[in-house]
């Protein structure tokens, strides 16, 4: 179906169920119930799952085929969303121009950027994209001001011009008067589910984007990236230059970056600099490498599980830590939540360092491997063969 | 008017004169075998014609044109291929992608951005892959990872990937290298094979004289930077300057 091989098929189908089910499934437990802190089924949080789901699949292009990492790719998410809330001054909130100029102006960034940097290749590339971007980040904050509107961040102001606003059109982004913010929201007995606009056309936006993704990975332009990821002496030495093939992958990856920029201004009219910091680029570097750099689904699964630590698993406080062990002794109680303190709440990073380091180390494959080897256990060695056929080159 | 002339050639690394004055003609459809002590300058040589060395001095002409300045990937899309002394093939690939690189490289040339189409439709690829991994006899091996196989597998499956790109001449560098005497012999039988099917100029670098012995129509002994002689096998055999640069220090 769809010019792709049945196992392909598959794949998308399931990420298309699971993403458009995806308020039941993000909302397991009744809202009153003391693990609704675990529902992660909120229009916002959801948004930024698919989003960040389009960034990691599209920095996986570049990392996972050609090996070629770039610490940089948060510019691009910038320059997306800066290009998409100037697009909402200047001619009004329907996102389509503003996602549509997030994709080209991300695109020629990284043409201009990927030419330089890909005259370099191992971590001397690595640094120079990263340079690239801090480089971008302090211009925002500075000469660029006019441009960025600084600190503050760009947003939509009473004054600009919005050509093609009109009073009938919502004063919020919306796809041609579908604002991108309004929610129905279904109760079904103590259970309730948000089904938010502007989240299923983010989700509709990744799949199309995630089946192109399959398409380059079964192409023979994704055979070229993996060779150059595998073996640039016998790519030269074949007749090939791989420097026109790494920039195309380059600037498809920053478009991808481009893209999510664009619909994380859509989905929330302002742009801040910050989201250009190198912070940002390491997040898409472990997305990627924690769902298994090179897999299809790895990044997607990867975004899923980061942005879910850093909403959900951030929540939890001493406050809730004592309501789950008031069942001990007190003195117990306490010595638990003493031990456990610096593992949630604001240290949730500790956890989510902890858990990356023993990914890498156990499972260089990321998550994907993981499952992989549950699958193995499940259906015992006879299938040992297919399962590496999900085309995991494990992350080096 | 050989298929590859060299001429003149120098190369200087720093202090080291690598490469004096070397002149050499290949002549077309021969084996030609370049043979000489470490550090005579054949891999030097070697990488002078592939692009990866510019020489100092001199000039390289294949077929008329000249090699000089310009990138590995463009000399190889003119028709030269290089095998190298350790197989460099795509370990993570398996064996059939591996030749559908080349394929793809002789049909499309140096780069095509073909980012949409299905590698599975590309029926003539498939094809011209499958043909050539009979050829050599690896046709079972197709779906293996190439890192997984033998040395002397990933040997011919290098050979088979630069042979479907038809080059008009072949470069070996100490294809034998490291090998144990029967896969030595099982490269030799693979080597004589593939002259014998097609039109194709080989010129190899070997220290193994079995091989060299057994295969080449012409050497060159180079020796510091400079070719000593250039003759036929049984000349060369008991040519008093060859043993002398090979054994000159025993006999002192």
């Amino acid at each position: 179906m769809l010019g792709l091989e049945k196992k392909d098929t598959s794949l998308l189908i399931i990420v298309a169920i699971l993403t458009m089910c995806a308020p039941f499934i993000l909302n397991p437990f009744p809202t009153g119930s003391a693990m609704a802190q675990f529902n992660a089924g909120y229009p916002d949080l959801m948004q930024r799952f698919v989003i960040f789901g389009i960034f990691a699949i599209g920095f996986n292009i570049l990392f996972g085929l050609t090996g070629y990492l770039s610490f940089g790719h948060a510019a691009f998410l910038g320059v997306g969303s800066y290009s998409a809330v100037w697009m909402f001054k200047l001619l009004g909130y329907n996102i389509l121009p503003g996602i549509v100029l997030s994709v080209i102006t991300s695109g020629v960034f990284a043409l201009l950027i990927g030419y330089i940097s890909l005259r370099r290749s191992g971590i001397y590339f690595s640094i120079l994209t990263l340079a690239f971007a801090q480089m971008s980040f302090a211009l925002a904050y500075s000469v660029l001001t006019p441009l960025t509107n600084g600190e503050t961040g760009l947003q939509v102001y009473n004054s600009d011009p919005q050509y093609f606003h009109s009073d009938a059109l919502p004063n919020i982004p919306h796809l041609f008067g579908q604002e991108m913010q309004s929610t129905f929201k279904l109760e079904l007995g103590a259970w309730s589910f948000d089904f938010n606009t502007g989240y299923y056309i983010c989700a509709l936006i990744m799949l199309v984007m995630f089946y192109l993704a399959i398409r380059i990975f079964r192409s023979p332009f994704g055979l070229m990236l993996k060779a150059i990821k595998t073996n640039q002496t016998r790519l030269n030495y074949t007749g090939l230059n791989p420097r026109p093939y790494t920039l195309a992958a380059f600037v498809i990856s920053g478009m991808y970056a481009g893209l999510a920029g664009g619909l994380m201004a859509s989905m929330d009219p302002l742009a801040g600099a910050e989201r250009m910091q190198w912070t940002a680029s390491g997040e898409v570097v472990l997305m990627t490498i924690l769902g298994g750099a090179g897999t299809l689904i790895g990044p997607v699964l990867g975004a899923g599980f980061i942005k879910y630590f850093e909403n959900i698993f951030s929540k939890i406080n001493d406050t809730v830590l004592h309501q789950w062990f008031a069942f001990l002794p007190d003195g117990m109680e306490d010595f638990l939540i003493v031990i456990i303190h610096p593992f949630v709440g604001k240290g949730w990073h500790l956890t989510l360092g902890l858990l990356f380091m023993a990914i890498v180390i156990f499972l260089p494959g990321g998550l994907v491997e993981g499952g992989q080897k549950i699958a193995q256990k499940f259906r015992g060695s006879k299938a040992k063969d297919d399962t590496t056929a999900t085309d995991s080159t494990p992350a080096e | 008017m050989g298929i590859l002339e060299i001429k003149n050639v120098g190369k200087r690394f720093g202090g080291l004169q690598a490469l004096g004055d070397v002149n050499l003609s290949v002549a077309e459809n021969t084996v030609h075998a370049i043979i000489g002590p470490n550090g005579a300058g054949k891999s030097t040589l070697l990488n002078c014609l592939v692009g990866k060395l510019i020489p100092d001095t001199g000039s390289v002409t294949f077929q008329g044109q000249s090699l000089l300045g310009r990138s590995p990937h463009e000399i190889n899309q003119m028709g030269v291929s290089r095998v190298f002394q350790t197989p460099e093939i795509f370990a993570d690939l398996t064996v059939f992608e591996n030749v559908m690189i080349p394929c793809f490289a002789h049909r499309d040339g140096s780069f095509k951005l073909n980012g949409i189409s299905a590698i599975r439709g590309q029926n003539d690829i498939k094809e011209m892959a499958e043909a050539i991994l009979m050829d050599v006899n690896m046709i079972d091996k197709r779906d293996m990872t190439a890192s997984s196989m033998s040395r002397g597998d990933k040997r011919r499956l290098e050979m088979a990937m630069c042979l479907v790109q038809e080059p008009k001449l072949l470069l070996l560098d100490e294809p034998t290298a490291g090998m144990a005497r029967a896969d030595t012999n099982n490269t030799i039988d693979l080597l004589k094979e593939i002259k014998e099917k097609r039109d194709i100029t080989m010129a190899i670098i070997e220290h193994d004289m079995h091989v060299v012995f057994s295969m080449a129509e012409r050497i060159t002994v180079l020796a510091q930077g400079t070719p000593l002689v250039e003759d036929t096998p049984e000349n060369i055999k008991g040519h008093p300057k060859v043993r002398e640069a090979y054994l000159g220090e025993a006999q002192v």
